[in-house]
């Protein structure tokens, strides 16, 4: 799950990480008022669930509540890639005098978290990483043992942390880590954290990313369901099915993700386009086809339907029967290619060929047939 | 030969007495797998299918000689399960349970390697060696022994070609599915050096898919082998920043590409077929027969 700048924000807050006073505000009115109560020079930052917005014209600064609520209707009602802004989160403009980057993430490579620090922070931390990697200092921790002071000492020493500031960074470095631990996260990062004019250091900005499989402990949790952006996609997950959403013309259910994926690929090599992933897992019961085909008829760009089912322990014939039914009862208007390898194929094939269903043998003739009757 | 399990293999299947456990230990053993324990705490004294059932896995392996475990266990109790299990002192852990939190996932690879416990998965199928042993989901029927290794991420596109590989006389040494977690126990190299070390293995087929860079790393390691390996990748059609069924099969910014992976593999000299079928006839010309 990822959390908005906010949304983190307040997570770093309530773990005695230093956060710039600040709102969030979801109309220009609101902006408006905020920056009053705040007064002064304020910054306006498009809460979106990517980065890139500042370059994207997401952040302005401005010297008034006049200013502020002009800029808020701006951002809100831009589009940063695609992504609709739905919240401008409204702050005091701070007084910087340098910029540190912090973050800790998973390293999916080593197995293990990796603490990232760096004296050069800001926006262009991924350039300086690529061409100065001396500076960006990376520690990983042992699973086993977790954080300790003689790491986040190295990282300080090897980030050339200033001397003065080396037990407020290392204080805020275990805070980081309480975090990234307690919420499950993949990914907990602060760029710029600032250290401002009057020697305090302060996460400017915050980004927070979390485990979707330890949602279970987190009940509460305040993010973004970024896989929901879709309608189709939010009904999958009401469904418990595994779908994305994709701009073709050519429906795909299958069982089993790399089977689905190859299936997505040989579309693509038939000159045609999958519009969407869909994996109704081992099994291909009657009941989570039904779910999956509806949804895909509920897109308007879907001309065809490739059906891939390999049975191991499964059936074909038994798929197949389950696949009549369920298509009987829908009166599907799209045409369906249907493709069945595996265990009894052969009388699944056969069961079906009386139906007004099309059959494929291989997996190249079902994919090239779902594309000639998406063009038909 | 195969590797990791042949008719030695002692099983216990932790999780026994729950739907999954029971269904595919029934059909383990009709494969001819030793299943000779199961574990589910408070059920012991019980069996199922003939299968004496422990509370714990220390006391499998002391009465049963339990060698080999293979975890049916839902998630919130997976890793407690798979610890369990490397602290009693099991050599091989297959773990078929998917949704299992990350960082769970870290402290259970990193105990593993300190005991030295081989652990594949979690979110696989598990592995067959054909006519000797079946430690998983797969299904049996659709493998015969033979000469090629078979090593994978994913469940069913593997099937696929084990079937066709089967269906053109090709058999199989061992098929061994490492799931489709990003941090898993086994990777593709591990299993590499299994097959490039196995005297029954005489040509190797590497499964992979976008996300992370495992093939990227064993592509390296190809370059020394003497085994032929022919690869294939899933996901090449797949948008960036989307995630494809597995947990690990997402491209993040620039890392985990299709064209990243098969460009590893093509500089290693493994060919990267591009249809099922392809795969066969490329293994079919690297085989010496």
């Amino acid at each position: 799950m990822k959390f908005l700048e906010y949304q983190a924000k307040e997570v770093f807050a309530a773990a005695g990480i230093p956060t710039p006073r600040g709102k969030v505000a979801t109309t220009p009115e609101a902006a408006r008022a905020i920056a009053s109560e705040l007064g002064g020079k304020v910054v306006v930052k498009a809460q979106v669930p990517i980065g890139g917005r500042g370059k994207a014209g997401g952040v302005a600064v401005v010297s008034d509540a006049d200013q502020a609520e002009k800029e808020a209707a701006r951002i809100l009602s831009m589009k940063i890639r695609d992504y609709p802004v739905p919240a401008v989160l409204v702050e005091g403009a701070a007084d910087i005098k340098a910029e540190f980057y912090l973050g800790i993430t998973v390293d999916r490579a080593k197995q293990a978290p990796v603490l990232i620090i760096s004296s050069a922070g800001g926006m262009d931390i991924e350039e300086v990483a690529e061409t100065h990697p001396d500076k960006v200092a990376k520690v990983w921790l042992d699973p086993l043992i977790g954080l300790w002071p003689f790491q986040v000492r190295e990282a300080c020493y090897r980030a050339k942390v200033p001397a003065d500031l080396i037990k407020p960074m290392s204080d805020l470095i275990e805070k980081v880590y309480a975090v990234f631990k307690e919420q499950d996260a993949i990914l907990v990062e602060i760029n710029p954290l600032a250290l401002l004019g009057n020697g305090e250091l302060v996460a400017l900005d915050g980004k927070m990313e979390t485990d979707d499989n330890a949602r279970f402990r987190h009940p509460d949790a305040k993010g973004v369901d970024e896989q929901a952006e879709h309608p189709l996609e939010q009904r999958a997950k009401e469904l418990g099915l595994s779908y994305v959403k994709l701009d073709g013309e050519v429906g795909i259910v299958g069982n089993g993700a790399g089977l689905v994926m190859t299936t997505l690929d040989m579309i693509q090599r038939n000159g045609g386009k999958a519009a969407n992933f869909l994996d109704i897992g081992g099994g291909a019961k009657a009941e989570v086809v039904r779910n999956g085909l509806s949804l895909i008829l509920s897109d308007s760009n879907v001309k065809s339907i490739l059906i891939n089912v390999f049975g191991g322990i499964t059936r074909c014939d038994e798929v197949a029967k389950g696949l009549l039914s369920v298509i009987q009862e829908m009166e599907v208007k799209v045409p369906i290619v249907v493709r069945l390898a595996g265990t009894r194929a052969k009388e699944g094939r056969e069961l079906l060929a009386g139906s007004n269903l099309h059959t494929a043998e291989s997996f190249q003739e079902a994919a090239k047939k779902a594309v000639e009757l998406a063009r038909a | 030969m195969s590797i990791l399990i042949n008719t030695e293999t002692r099983v216990l299947v932790q999780g026994i007495t729950g739907r999954e456990g029971a269904f595919h230990t029934k059909q383990m053993l009709a494969y001819g797998t030793k299943v000779v324990a199961g574990v589910t705490p408070g059920k012991g004294g019980e069996s199922v299918e003939g299968v004496p059932v422990y509370n714990t896995v220390r006391e499998a392996v002391e009465k049963e000689g339990v060698n080999t475990s293979i975890v049916f266990v839902p998630p919130r109790a997976a890793a407690d399960a798979v610890l369990e299990a490397i602290d009693a002192g099991i050599g091989l852990v297959v773990c078929i349970t998917e949704w299992i939190p990350i960082h769970e996932m870290m402290r259970v690879t990193a105990y593993a390697r300190a005991k030295g416990t081989r652990l594949i998965g979690p979110n696989c199928p598990g592995l067959i060696s054909p006519g000797e042993s079946l430690v998983g989901i797969l299904p049996g029927v659709i493998f015969r022994p033979g000469p090629v290794g078979l090593v994978s991420r994913s469940g069913t596109l593997t099937y696929e070609v084990v079937n066709e590989l089967s269906s053109r006389g090709i058999g199989q040494s061992t098929c061994v599915g490492i799931g489709g977690d990003p941090i898993i126990g086994t990777r593709f190299i591990d299993v590499l050096k299994l097959f490039e070390a196995d005297p029954q293995t005489e040509a190797v087929i590497m499964i992979g898919e976008i996300g992370g860079s495992d093939e990227e790393e064993a592509a390296e390691y190809i370059k020394s082998m003497t085994k032929p390996v022919v690869g294939f990748i899933s996901g090449r059609t797949a948008p960036p920043g989307k995630r494809m069924g597995h947990a690990g099969a997402i491209i993040s910014g620039k890392t985990g590409t299709a064209e990243s992976k098969i460009r590893a593999l093509t500089d290693a000299g493994v060919p990267v077929a591009d249809t099922i079928s392809q795969i066969v006839d490329l293994v079919q010309e690297r085989l010496k027969r």
